[in-house]
């Protein structure tokens, strides 16, 4: 127990040495700056498809990500613009708004099962951008664009996170930013998933007249799981219309959504930094895949379906099998 | 109005056809088919060089697509979806496997025929102009041929042995297995037949609308809603579905001319209220 314990400390003890330490010197030593902005949008679509596994970890599949990380964009990019807000203000308010707006649309959605509940959110991701392309305060197509960097943040006259703009490295900052956030995404879902509503969670999944009938209000359960999901891809929209200073409707489309789904699967629905660990993956295979030009997309597809007919349970069902047998 | 009825009939009576295919699939392997958009765009290309660039009658070129996209149907479902369903714990997984079959779809699409939009010569020549409607005579016999189609579909599905094998499958699989049906010999037969339909329905299209190797997703999703709507897995609710939509589509269009393009907007929202008072769609299974 305690073994099992140290280690879990340790590998966490190592996993941030190496993304605030070892990865920024590894980065300053070779000069690759542009490797920031990859691993940024690594750090922030883990976040999204994090959110997209709780809704898994529920017994629902979730491809409507995308709507609530395009409105988390829009609700950030106008209280900066139009209200004057500070970025970091918005931050929080951008979750909150996702989360209020999915326990809006979950209560009666979240009645939807299967293949329903999928669909239904597919047409979710739509019909944000349609509204997005038709709100007088969205700006249509043209879109929200030169959005100031966050600036200073300072508690009782003392500043804890310096002026984005006034940065020499502000892909550093961001990369600081998304990381940090992305560990504490992880934790609060590593100690949700470990923890009674967890487990209540995972009843729901294997089978929710059951877990009814014993006394699990499940209509509260899937409805928080989801607001939380829905907050997680909030946040991550509001950061990433802060990167790239700019939202538009198609900033996150059906395909960023079916993306957030396919991140989860590869990494493994049982374990809970399949997202994190899929989104690398994935995001950087497509990277690398740049270079065959043309033959990107085939080579990416046929991998993708080589991968899922030997590893159909994600790749962390690797390790845990090699576990299993040792 | 009669205009607006017409041009309705005639997209329900095209997408019912997309959408059979989709729910046929869904039915018997509980899969979600998002390749099917790029099937569709795969079968419109083929009558495209066929009867296009080939020069070859057009039945020719409607039977080639149909043919390639049943084989290539069966073997999808032979060596990628059985063996998935076979081996992963969830059986979510094969949407993994769906999605990425439609992207490396896409990128053979894009690879094989580039991304210009292809149009076709006319299968007929002339305008229907009586009793106040205007239409296309090739888009009557487009209509017609997809409710044709549809017809042999149904009737095929309710009267033939392996029509009625299948149905016994959507309705129970471990049933339908006992009563010694081959489970697997015949999910390969839908699956194909599901394929088909997207290949033939792309044939007849390309003839009116062209093809261009970008709307494959559109029509998924469009196949989606129609799916919805009708309820998942079931023959007759995916026809409704289709016509509704067509009916929703050509009427919004009209009326909702001046509020610029919400047409869609108006759709998806109708659609989410109707979910939540229906789950199931018009006829879908209750467990969804």
């Amino acid at each position: 127990m305690t073994r099992s314990r140290n280690l879990k400390i340790a590998s966490v003890a190592a996993f941030l040495a190496i993304v605030f330490i070892a990865v920024p010197a590894a980065i300053s030593a070779s000069g690759r700056i542009d490797l920031y902005y990859t691993l940024t949008s690594v750090a922030l679509l883990s976040i999204a498809s994090a959110g997209v596994w709780l809704t898994f970890y529920i017994g629902r599949i979730n491809i409507g990500q995308g709507a609530y990380a395009l409105a988390g964009g829009y609700v950030s990019a106008i209280l900066v613009m139009n209200h004057g807000w500070s970025f970091w203000l918005t931050l929080p308010v951008a979750g909150l708004f996702c989360a209020a707006a999915s326990v809006l649309i979950g209560l009666p959605i979240l009645r939807l099962r299967g293949v329903y509940f999928a669909m239904v959110t597919l047409t979710l991701t739509e019909v944000a951008r349609l509204l997005a392309l038709a709100l007088p305060i969205t700006n249509g197509a043209k879109g929200i664009v030169s959005i100031p960097l966050p600036g200073a943040l300072s508690v009782f006259g003392l500043t804890i996170i310096p002026d984005f703009a006034t940065l020499q490295n502000s892909r550093l900052a961001f990369y600081l930013l998304a990381v940090t956030l992305m560990v504490v995404c992880f934790g609060v879902m590593y100690r949700l998933v470990h923890s009674r509503i967890g487990k209540l969670c995972q009843s729901l999944q294997q089978n929710e007249e059951l877990a009814s009938s014993i006394g699990v209000n499940i209509a509260y359960l899937r409805v928080i799981a989801y607001a939380v999901s829905s907050f997680f891809g909030g946040v991550a929209g509001a950061i990433f219309a802060a990167i790239s200073q700019s939202i538009y409707p198609s900033s996150f489309t059906v395909t960023d959504s079916v993306n957030f789904m396919l991140n989860c699967f590869l990494g493994g629905l049982g374990y809970v930094f399949g997202p994190m660990l899929g989104t690398l993956v994935l995001y950087f295979g497509w990277d690398l895949l740049f270079q065959t030009g043309e033959l990107q997309l085939l080579i990416y597809s046929g991998l993708m379906i080589v991968l899922m007919l030997v590893l159909p349970n994600g790749l962390l069902s690797l390790a845990a099998s090699t576990r299993r047998k040792a | 109005m009669e205009q607006v009825i017409a041009n309705g009939l005639y997209l329900g009576a095209q997408y019912a056809l997309i959408a059979l295919g989709l729910t046929l699939i869904f039915a018997l392997m509980n899969v979600l088919n998002f390749a099917h958009g790029q099937m569709y765009v795969l079968g419109g290309f083929i009558t495209y060089t066929v009867y296009g660039q080939l020069g070859l009658p057009f039945v020719l070129a409607l039977l080639a697509s149909g043919v390639t996209l049943a084989v290539i149907g069966a073997l999808m479902e032979k060596f990628l979806f059985r063996t998935v369903i076979r081996r992963s714990h969830r059986e979510e997984s094969t949407m993994l496997l769906a999605a990425a079959t439609a992207f490396f779809f896409d990128a053979v699409i894009l690879l094989i025929f580039g991304e210009k939009q292809r149009g076709v010569p006319k299968i007929v020549k002339g305008v229907f102009n009586d009793a106040g409607i205007i239409m296309p005579y090739d888009r009557l016999v487009v209509g017609a041929l997809a409710i044709l189609f549809i017809a042999a579909f149904v009737l095929y599905m309710q009267y033939s042995r392996v029509g009625r094998a299948m149905r016994a499958l959507a309705q129970d699989r471990v049933a339908a297995q006992l009563m010694g049906v081959r489970v697997d010999r015949y999910s390969m037969i839908g699956f194909a037949m599901g394929a088909m339909l997207a290949g033939v329905v792309g044939g007849l299209l390309v003839t009116i609308t062209g093809v261009n190797s970008g709307i494959g997703g559109p029509i998924s999703i469009k196949a989606f809603l129609m799916v919805m709507i009708g309820g998942a897995g079931v023959v007759g609710g995916a026809i409704a579905g289709g016509f509704i939509l067509g009916m929703m589509e050509s009427v919004g269009l009209t009326v909702l001319r001046e509020y610029g393009d919400v047409t869609y907007l108006v759709i998806f929202a109708a659609l989410m209220v109707f979910l939540s008072i229906r789950p199931n769609g018009l006829m879908g299974k209750p467990w969804g």
